[in-house]
């Protein structure tokens, strides 16, 4: 049993008895991390293990969410509507990533980063335009349907479905990392020339990563949707891209927890700021500054880096100098 | 309530979730919780800040001292929280302040989409929202809910009021300057239904992005058309530059041209300043200057805020008095009790005049038709509009709509 | 549609006016991408305390400082307002930027977003957020009659300035000596360093530019677009679509793109209203199937 599977197993039975221990944590609060927490991961999957920095995450979730949305308004009280609509989300933002990403791969580094944010604008244009996003009401309402005859209209039994449904996509993140394709997306990362040489299309394994990632932020995305019973432009707007990469930041680039807990922190600190108002956007702002000024590998990735530099200096080894290089190495467990 | 969460997981085995509250007495008590707590859920930080924000909060505690700030001798308590404009941060708050924070009441919501999430979710948890700065018609028709009321103005109002006016003055030939989304399209159909509805003729639209930043080609093009009348259907920093730009080409400087923004706050007015903004009409839900009470009401607001409410801000005012009058009538803080009081009242405050609050959630009350005063005009800053008429609220206020469940009930 | 030509030329003309904009900001970022590489986020919310700091001079520092008569004009403004944010944006260069030379892109990009995020807030919440009027000064009010239509004099002054600064700019940084130490810099800044070039302030001066550029932009924007402090940030996605269609670093390409995709958003104005933000993205992903490397771009 790796680590990994092991701390996910700890997080899981914590978050199993949170509905009990009234005034611990609000379980919705939690629905609304594991929500962002995915959407973090899947991120994270593209620019911590591939080193691809996308400005379309938010393209992926919110189409997603329309799509499952608009879905279910239409096909909820079918018994097969909620995994029907819950795919076709899924679905979708995989080909809005494939579209995105097909185009965005043609250039690299940055230029990369800049057409996906253009692109992405495209994508909010059209969910602004058509009829069935609900143009800036959104959806409202949307019904959470039933999964193998249980009920979701109960926020408990969504609860758990939400954490099993995150578990799930989890774990999947973990897998990818952990396979000989994740090993060969990091070799692209630290050296895209080397692993050409080694006979591997970059190309299409950075447009594969880019697809998972897009499908993986468009399941975060649905089942946000449902979760929340609404989308709406916000879930396909830049500022949500934005938020994704400081989630991903603040918690630990390249790190398999550090993407949930940035979203844990970000989520929190959102509704803890919502009633001190006013200075919202300056708070984050900072945060940025400091984050990337002094504080690159993120908390998760701080926290590895001092139990590794401890490890080395048990073994009474000399200390490496710490690598300038700011891609973070893969930390996972 | 606090528990409610933990009743539904041990439900099955349990009893109904309200017995494993932990104060189970209080059921029997009038007011629920032992307090009754209003939350103003709105733009702090962003692009609706100005005739929202904390002067919302700032309002409805005014309404609360008023009311001694006790209802049926159980306090009365504000929360304010920034949705930041995004409709899960909304949802997310409403959730937990009425699961956990004792709310009962949520208002202003100055998007649509901020107001549509909180209004379902109230629905679920059977509590009340009054949208003051909410104008989308989803709200009353295919989205209404019988626990909210609009309580300002919704598009079709704002619509009517200004393009009935007008026509009224013999300008029958009309362009339209629209933002392209839902709110634009929405004040853009009543409009022009009304100007047909006259015998009037719509020469033409011009459907910009949101946000727009120069608008000149559309004033241009507007201008072009030789309508009479040039009506912006956007809002706040849209209408700003449409109309600044439109000034900066001469255009609506004549009589036979006139500009008319069928959505401004006197935010808006301020902004561009009267040279700019002079002589424009627009219909709003409440000028400061109106009378002796809304001065009364508007100097508290001022010694506060130090500037002057906005029609939204006010309304929060008047959605709050109202609230807590009818609690007090019907004696109990139970959402449906205290609709059903809220509909039988008229409401007659410093902001709101003979209102009614429908089935379907919408206050009719009257409107103020406005022009803005010439700058040699204005005695004060703030001092910016002539009242030019009172408006009905059967005149302005659109019928009941089928599209909403509870009309069909009668 | 039955459009005159006189209406046509009309809001061809408009699009030129934008198309400065678009120019003058993009040359900017440009400038700072090809010697710092280096996405300047912080772009648009130079350009706003640009056109802040203009107002300011014109109406409120009179009152602040107990001289109700005093009052920095438009001109002064001009020079003044830019040389400000330039060097607002050399000391956030000196103390944050510096230390991410030798890190990845994202890591400069990601830090001018939050200095972007933090001066939008603080503008916002000393100045709410709808915004100040600006009066253009007395000589350019009102219009001017160019043929085809009555053109704000304003908006021809624009239209000269711009062009002149970057037709400036372009001569500085590919026609002179200066200009191929820069690019040198980029290339090979030890070298240039061996040379006698001190070349950490030389990079701090081409940012302040590139800064300089936006607030110049900024205070013409001034009394055309109402100042708020989010004017900056709605621009910036348009003007990054720029830089990319015209490939990024090429100062030329920024110059050219920009002012055609203010030509083309005029026109889509005139057709497609709806479309006319939109149409800029289009036209950069159809752009970057033809040409990856952007119009203009040397990179391939």
């Amino acid at each position: 049993m790796s680590n990994t599977f092991k701390i996910v197993l700890v997080l899981v039975g914590l978050a199993l008895v949170v509905p009990f221990v009234p005034g611990l944590i609000y379980p919705v609060f939690v629905m609304k991390v594991m929500c962002y927490g995915l959407f973090a991961c899947a991120f994270n999957l593209l620019l911590g293990f591939t080193g691809l920095v996308s400005f379309a995450h938010a393209a992926f979730l919110g189409s997603a969410g329309y799509v499952t949305g608009a879905l279910m308004i239409r096909f909820g009280n079918h018994p097969l509507g909620m995994p029907a609509a819950f795919a076709a989300g899924v679905a979708a933002a995989a080909l809005v990533g494939l579209a995105i990403g097909g185009l965005a791969i043609r250039r690299r580094g940055i230029y990369f980063a800049m057409i996906t944010l253009a692109l992405s604008q495209i994508v909010y244009f059209l969910a602004v335009q058509f009829r069935w996003t609900g143009g800036e009401d959104g959806l409202q309402g949307i019904p959470r349907g039933s999964l193998f005859g249980l009920d979701l209209s109960s926020d408990t039994v969504m609860y758990y479905v939400t954490l099993a449904l995150f578990a799930a996509g989890f774990l999947f993140v973990d897998r990818v990392v952990h396979s000989p394709f994740g090993q060969i997306l990091q070799a692209v990362r630290d050296n895209e020339a080397r692993a050409t040489s080694l006979g591997y299309d970059t190309d299409r394994f950075k447009r594969l990563a880019f697809v998972i990632s897009a499908a993986v932020a468009g399941y975060a995305g649905a089942m946000k949707a449902l979760v929340f019973q609404l989308v709406s432009l916000n879930d396909v707007s830049l500022h949500t891209s934005t938020e994704v990469v400081l989630m991903t930041l603040l918690g630990g680039v390249g790190t398999i927890f550090g993407p949930l807990l940035g979203a844990g922190l970000v989520v929190g600190l959102q509704n803890y700021l919502a009633t001190i108002g006013d200075l919202v956007t300056v708070v984050i702002g900072l945060i940025f500054i400091v984050c990337v000024s002094f504080f690159r590998r993120g908390i998760v990735g701080e926290f590895l880096h001092l139990r590794r530099r401890r490890a080395e200096r048990h073994k009474r080894r000399p200390v490496r100098n710490a690598t300038r290089d700011p891609a973070p190495a893969a930390e996972a467990a | 309530m606090r528990s409610r969460f933990i009743g539904y997981v041990l439900g099955a085995s349990l009893a109904s979730a309200p017995f494993l509250g932990p104060f189970p007495a209080l059921a029997a008590e009038p007011v629920s919780d032992g307090v009754v707590k209003i939350g103003i859920l709105n733009d702090l930080s962003g692009i609706y800040s100005d005739f929202t924000g904390r002067g919302s909060a700032v309002a409805a505690q005014i309404a609360i001292d008023e009311m001694g700030g006790k209802v049926l001798g159980a306090p009365v308590e504000l929360i304010a929280a920034d949705h930041q404009n995004k409709p899960d941060i909304a949802a997310n708050l409403a959730r937990e302040w009425f699961d956990q924070g004792k709310v009962d009441m949520i208002a202003d919501f100055p998007t649509s989409s901020t107001a549509l999430a909180v209004m379902e979710i109230a629905k679920q948890k059977n509590r009340v929202t009054m949208l003051s700065a909410g104008v989308a018609m989803a709200a009353i028709n295919e989205k209404c809910s019988p626990l909210n009321a609009q309580w300002m103005v919704n598009t079709y109002a704002l619509a009517a009021g200004t393009a009935k006016a007008l026509l009224k003055t013999g300008r029958k030939t009309w362009y339209f300057v629209t933002a392209d989304y839902t709110f634009g399209h929405s004040l853009e159909k009543d409009a022009s239904a009304m100007v047909e509805a006259e015998g009037g003729k719509v020469l033409g639209v011009s459907r910009h992005p949101f946000p727009g930043g120069d608008f000149s080609s559309f004033m241009l093009k507007a201008q072009g058309s030789g309508a009479q009348v040039i009506a912006l259907a956007n809002a706040g920093s849209d209408t700003i530059n449409a109309v600044k730009q439109a000034a900066e080409y001469g255009i609506g400087r004549s009589d036979k041209q006139v500009i008319a923004p069928l959505l401004t706050y006197i935010t808006d007015v301020k902004s561009l300043g009267l040279a700019k903004a002079q002589d424009m009409y627009l219909t709003e839900a409440f000028y400061w200057d109106y009378d002796d009470r809304s001065r009364a009401f508007a100097e508290k607001y001022f010694a506060k805020m130090k500037r002057m409410p906005s029609a939204s801000q006010a309304a929060v005012y008047s959605a709050a008095l109202s609230y807590l009058k009818a609690i007090e009538a019907a004696g109990t803080d139970e959402a449906g009790a205290v609709m059903a009081k809220l509909r039988g009242m008229t409401i007659d405050d410093a902001v709101i005049r003979n209102g009614r609050l429908r089935a379907d959630g919408a206050l009719v009350h009257d409107m103020l038709l406005l022009q803005v005063k010439k700058p040699a005009e204005s005695k004060r800053d703030w001092d910016f509009y002539n009242v030019r008429a009172v408006l009905k609220g059967d005149d302005v206020f659109p019928k009941p709509s089928d599209s909403c469940p509870l009309n069909a009930k009668g | 549609m039955d459009i005159t030509l006189q209406a046509f030329m009309a809001q061809l003309t408009i699009g030129l006016i934008g198309g400065c904009f678009y120019a003058l900001l993009s040359m900017g970022l440009a400038i700072i991408f090809g010697l710092l590489n280096i996405i300047n986020f912080t772009h648009g919310a130079q350009f706003m305390m640009a056109a802040f700091l203009a107002w300011i001079g014109l109406t409120q520092i009179g009152p602040w400082l107990g001289y109700p008569d005093f009052q920095i004009n438009f001109w002064v403004a001009l020079v003044l307002a830019p040389l400000c944010v330039a060097l607002f944006g050399m000391v956030i260069e000196r103390t944050l930027l510096r230390r991410l030379y030798h890190l990845d892109h994202l890591y400069g990009l990601l830090l001018t977003f939050g200095v972007a995020l933090v001066m939008e807030g603080a503008f916002r919440y000393a100045f709410g957020v709808s915004g100040q009027g600006y009066e253009p000064p007395e000589i350019l009010q009102g219009p001017v009659d160019v043929g085809f239509m009555l053109l704000p004099k304003y908006r021809v002054f624009v239209v000269a300035a711009s062009l002149l600064i970057c037709f400036f700019t372009w001569y500085l940084f590919e026609r002179t000596k200066l200009g191929a130490y820069l690019r040198a810099g980029t290339e090979n800044p030890r070298l240039l360093q061996a040379f006698g070039i001190n070349v950490p302030v030389m990079i701090t001066l081409t940012y302040g530019f590139g800064v300089a550029l936006a607030g110049i932009a900024g205070v013409l924007a001034a009394p055309i677009m109402q100042v708020t402090p989010l004017m900056g940030g709605n621009l910036l996605n348009i003007v990054f679509a720029v830089v990319v269609i015209g490939g990024l670093g090429s100062i030329l390409g920024a110059m050219m793109t920009g002012l055609a995709l203010g030509l083309i958003e005029g026109l889509t104005k005139v057709v497609y209203p709806e479309a006319s933000t939109v149409v800029v993205f289009v036209i950069m992903a159809l752009a970057l199937l033809v040409r990856p490397a952007g119009l203009f771009g040397r990179e391939a």
